[in-house]
């Protein structure tokens, strides 16, 4: 493989990406509002039930509102992701990813492009939710800012593997809706995004060792921390592993000879 | 040199033997028509070709390249249309072609360029801004030719390319892949069901239900088997009515 030649088909990649991104105008403004709605009414109506004791990385007691916003941000990765395994199903029903996969280099490579360039799509719209967030006082130190950056990479590039296994699983784009019941919002749900472990341990251990074991959870705290300029070791382990092992399963998925297509046979 | 040799290649999906023991070449600058009808198993053939499928048993040498050991070069000599529209119906139709070019490694500029050569070569340069969405049936076809055509291969296939087409627009398909093959000496294996589409000097290739069953000059069929017409002689070998 010739380094120009993987560069400039990862330039295509990410320019076809982006195009229809923008161009999917509905989708982007949902992916905006979603975690708005989630901070301006949600957290405004936990802010004065749920209080919460000092949890590290925060040094002092913090308003609800600081405490959800790195998870609403993973919120927004875990949504991207899922989006970006829609559209590979979708791709793949419409026939578009036949021309992904006849491309002339290794096909590991193919799928990585497309996985690291729906991440870059992404994450403009994290950052413009972490300034928006501002408005609700949520103000982490600016270089965190920065700091987040590899954090939001990594956890994106986690999640999209994810996304990547399930959509070579998954045989028809109606399979999507029983994902979004059986996979996201579980996974959400029994994590760290929304509730420190300790309050999820208080309404049962079985919740709080779900929580603590589910890899999201790794990828919202690695956020956290970075924003406010700490660095979770087991976070980023688990998050790089999980990486790994996502990607290395869809890449299974993905082979002409042991995958979905090779199992799904031909029309004529 | 043959653009195509394909070696005792069968495939099954599950307990389903779909191709066995297929083995025909495709000589450089030639047009082979791959006869056959519909489950005759010439969709799983190309798949086996461009490697979207792994062959387990049996060899594709494209260019004397071995698709199963160096596939990224093996596909670099290669154009494919595909049975099934593949153009993303969300970018317009340059965007489609220099995405393409992105993925065969053409720099920028050349892409551009190409783009508008292989689209005005097949009379559809005036929709390059337009999102493929908003094109005919035979409009699209013609652009996904383009962009088989936009990093020069050596061999195009298409896989029922006129299917979904009006009488017309088959034609003038049929036409500018006759030209192409005849001007730029490159070998094409056309796969289809549409007897009116070989011409007395295309190679031919008859399969049916996953087996070679004759292969050779068009014009030697009829003679060969003792009857009348290419139909006649396509009805004996496949059975078909």
């Amino acid at each position: 493989m010739k380094v120009h030649h993987a560069l400039r088909a990862l330039d295509g990649i990410l320019r076809r990406e982006m195009l229809r991104s923008l161009r999917q105008r509905a989708r982007l403004f949902s992916a905006m509002v979603r975690p708005l709605v989630w901070l301006a009414i949600f957290a405004a109506g936990f802010r004065s039930v749920l209080g919460l004791s000092i949890t590290p990385p925060y040094q002092t007691y913090v308003l609800y509102e600081v405490y959800v916003v790195p998870g609403l941000a993973a919120m927004m990765l875990l949504f991207h992701a899922m989006a970006s395994s829609l559209a590979m199903v979708y791709d793949r029903e419409m026939g578009s990813m036949r021309l992904l996969l006849t491309a002339p280099l290794p096909r590991w490579y193919l799928l990585a492009a497309r996985l690291l360039a729906s991440v870059i799509v992404g994450l403009p719209l994290v950052y413009l939710f972490l300034f928006v967030a501002r408005f609700w006082d949520v103000r982490p130190p600016i270089l965190g800012y920065v700091a987040v950056f590899p954090a939001l990479v990594l956890s994106g590039l986690m999640l999209g593997a994810f996304g990547l296994l399930v959509s070579s699983m998954s045989t028809q784009m109606e399979n999507f809706a029983g994902v979004m019941n059986f996979v996201i919002f579980p996974m959400f749900f029994t994590s760290t995004a929304l509730y420190p472990i300790w309050r999820l341990a208080e309404a049962g251990p079985v919740l709080a060792t779900i929580a603590a074991w589910n890899p999201f959870s790794s990828a919202v705290e690695l956020i956290r921390f970075a924003l406010y300029l700490r660095f979770d070791t087991v976070s980023m382990l688990v998050v790089v592993a999980c990486l790994v092992a996502f990607f290395l399963a869809s890449l299974a998925g993905y082979d002409p000879g042991r995958g979905l297509w090779a199992r799904r046979g031909g029309e004529g | 040199m043959n653009a195509l040799a394909i070696e005792n290649l069968s495939h099954s999906f599950g307990t389903r033997q779909v191709l066995q023991n297929v083995s025909f070449t495709v000589a450089e600058g030639r047009m082979c028509i791959l006869l056959g009808r519909n489950g005759a198993g010439k969709t799983t053939l190309f798949s086996l070709i461009t490697g979207l499928y792994h062959a387990w048993t049996g060899a594709v040498h494209v260019f004397d390249v071995a698709m199963q050991s160096n596939p990224s070069a093996a596909l670099a000599q290669m154009g494919v249309v595909f049975q099934q529209p593949t153009l993303d119906l969300d970018l317009t139709a340059g965007e489609n072609l220099r995405y393409h070019a992105a993925l065969h490694g053409l720099p920028t500029e050349l892409s551009k360029a190409r783009s508008r050569e292989e689209l005005s070569r097949l009379e559809v340069l005036n929709r390059i801004d337009d999102r493929t969405r908003a094109l005919s049936g035979g409009q699209r076809r013609r652009v996904e030719i383009a962009r088989a055509l936009m990093h020069g291969p050596r061999l195009l296939l298409l896989d029922e390319p006129t299917t979904g087409l009006d009488v017309p627009g088959r034609r003038a398909l049929e036409q500018h892949v006759r030209d192409l093959c005849r001007e730029r000496g490159i070998a094409v294996l056309w796969a289809t069901h549409f007897l009116e589409e070989v011409a007395a000097d295309d190679d031919v290739v008859v399969l049916d239900r996953g087996r070679i069953c004759w292969a050779g000059l068009a014009d030697h069929i009829a003679h060969e088997l003792g009857v009348g017409s290419i139909a006649e002689a396509f009805a004996l070998l496949t059975g078909s009515p």
